[in-house]
């Protein structure tokens, strides 16, 4: 069911490299050009972090394991730009423009970019009351997936599906992922953070101690009696 | 959206840094980017914004319990006056250390990571070995980072699966009476704000309880 970016749990990964922990200042240039690219290109308004974040998942798994960080991110914002007709394929194959486009008065301007950028884009909304109080028990969807677009976008990943965790933390309404990475609205719903067990999530290899937390939307959960 | 079976970006040079200049040209033809923007969003991330900024308001929190209280209650109007506010980090939530607590932050699905406060993410936390074992395994990963959890303190890890921000609070080394906030900051690293080391000690400059 889930798609390779679904990390959370993986076995055979090897080691975490701390020294892989380069200040941004000393990363290669093209990765500081593709994470400016992929920012500015957001300016544009033709799609949103959602929908962004679904195109790097459907990269296809080969390609997924075999990119590195910032190719991944060209890759997605390659095919998202294809996909909502702001370059074609055939320039991207060609690299040739084919005119001016329809779009370029929200390119990015270098005299206020960085205003707009420290200006936030804030995702809480108006919205229904959170149905559940802080210490309430509930269970998450199993299987994780989005119920209204088959194998569609959704931030429940499948390590903490079918859990019973209790709500810690009431965020408001924040953007429904799941409805605005495919363009169907923000959908605000209530957003909580829950907290599980390790040992509810991975069983009693592990350290009854330990505890994870999810921020979860209302749709994700359901009452436990 | 993009479908299955369906990856324009396949036309694109193999080679990733003549992809990404090969999607620059086209787009600066287009019309759609303009090459100095692209300079001052690098210039941003590289030069103005950084874990510094995170440094500042944990020194700040370990110094000025007025302020610690608004952190913990409700931080982002005072962070927005201070200019820590931006994209990636409209919503943060901090989380403190105890002697019964160790805290740390990982996002299994992506690479959400607190902008204006800690910069561009670290190599290793958009890691897949890091995303896979950080939820399942948290000590073993501590341990590779150098971090011993003492008998008795519980690990907590917070997945950051919305757009909600944690950055971790430290504790508060010992030997730090009386240092300025400005020297208490010193003390604080990234990877503590993140909840992979802790502060680093006064005396040693090692990280240390």
């Amino acid at each position: 069911m889930s798609r390779i970016h679904d990390m959370g749990g993986r076995l055979g990964t090897g080691p975490v490299d701390p020294q892989d922990g380069y200040d941004f200042g000393d990363a290669k240039d093209w990765h500081k050009r593709a994470l400016a690219l992929n920012v500015a290109c957001g300016f544009l308004g033709q799609w949103n972090i959602d929908a962004s974040r679904h195109a790097r998942e459907l990269l296809n798994p080969q390609d997924y394991m075999a990119f590195s960080y910032y190719e991944k991110w060209m890759g997605g914002l390659a095919d998202l730009m294809v996909d909502r007709g702001v370059l074609t394929a055939e320039e991207l194959a060609s690299g040739q423009a084919a005119g001016l486009s329809p779009v370029a008065a929200r390119a990015a301007k270098p005299e206020t970019v960085e205003a707009v950028l420290m200006n936030g884009s804030p995702y809480t909304r108006d919205g229904a009351a959170p149905r559940f109080e802080v210490g309430a028990q509930v269970r998450t969807r199993k299987p994780a997936r989005n119920v209204a677009v088959p194998g569609g976008h959704t931030r429940l990943p499948s390590y903490a599906a079918g859990a019973v965790g209790e709500i810690v933390l009431r965020h408001g309404a924040h953007v429904f992922p799941d409805s605005n990475a495919h363009f169907k609205g923000e959908a605000a719903e209530p957003l909580y953070a829950v907290r599980f067990t390790a040992q509810e999530l991975w069983g009693t290899e592990a350290d009854p101690r330990d505890e994870v937390v999810l921020d979860l939307w209302e749709s994700y959960l359901e009452p436990v009696a | 959206m993009p479908h299955d079976h369906d990856h324009p970006h396949s036309h694109l040079p193999s080679d990733p840094a003549l992809r990404v200049k090969a999607l620059e040209t086209l787009l600066t033809d287009k019309g759609l980017v303009d090459p100095a923007a692209l300079d001052a969003i690098i210039d941003l991330y590289q030069n103005k914004i950084g874990p510094q900024n995170g440094a500042q308001v944990v020194a700040k929190m370990w110094s000025d319990p007025d302020f610690h209280k608004q952190m913990i209650e409700n931080p982002m109007p005072t962070l927005q006056e201070m200019g820590l506010y931006g994209r990636q980090g409209e919503h943060m939530v901090f989380v403190e250390n105890t002697e019964d607590v160790h805290n740390m932050v990982v996002c299994t699905l992506c690479s959400c990571y607190p902008w204006p406060l800690l910069g561009i993410p670290p190599g290793w936390y958009k890691s897949d070995a890091y995303r896979a074992r950080a939820v399942r395994e948290p000590r073993a990963v501590l341990a590779e980072f150098g971090v011993t959890v003492p008998e008795g303190q519980k690990v907590r890890v917070w997945d950051s699966t919305a757009e909600v921000r944690y950055l971790v609070v430290p504790q508060r080394p010992a030997g730090t009476e009386g240092l300025s906030e400005e020297a208490l900051a010193a003390l604080v690293t990234r990877d503590s704000m993140i909840g992979t080391a802790l502060a680093l000690s006064p005396a040693t400059q090692e990280p240390g309880a």
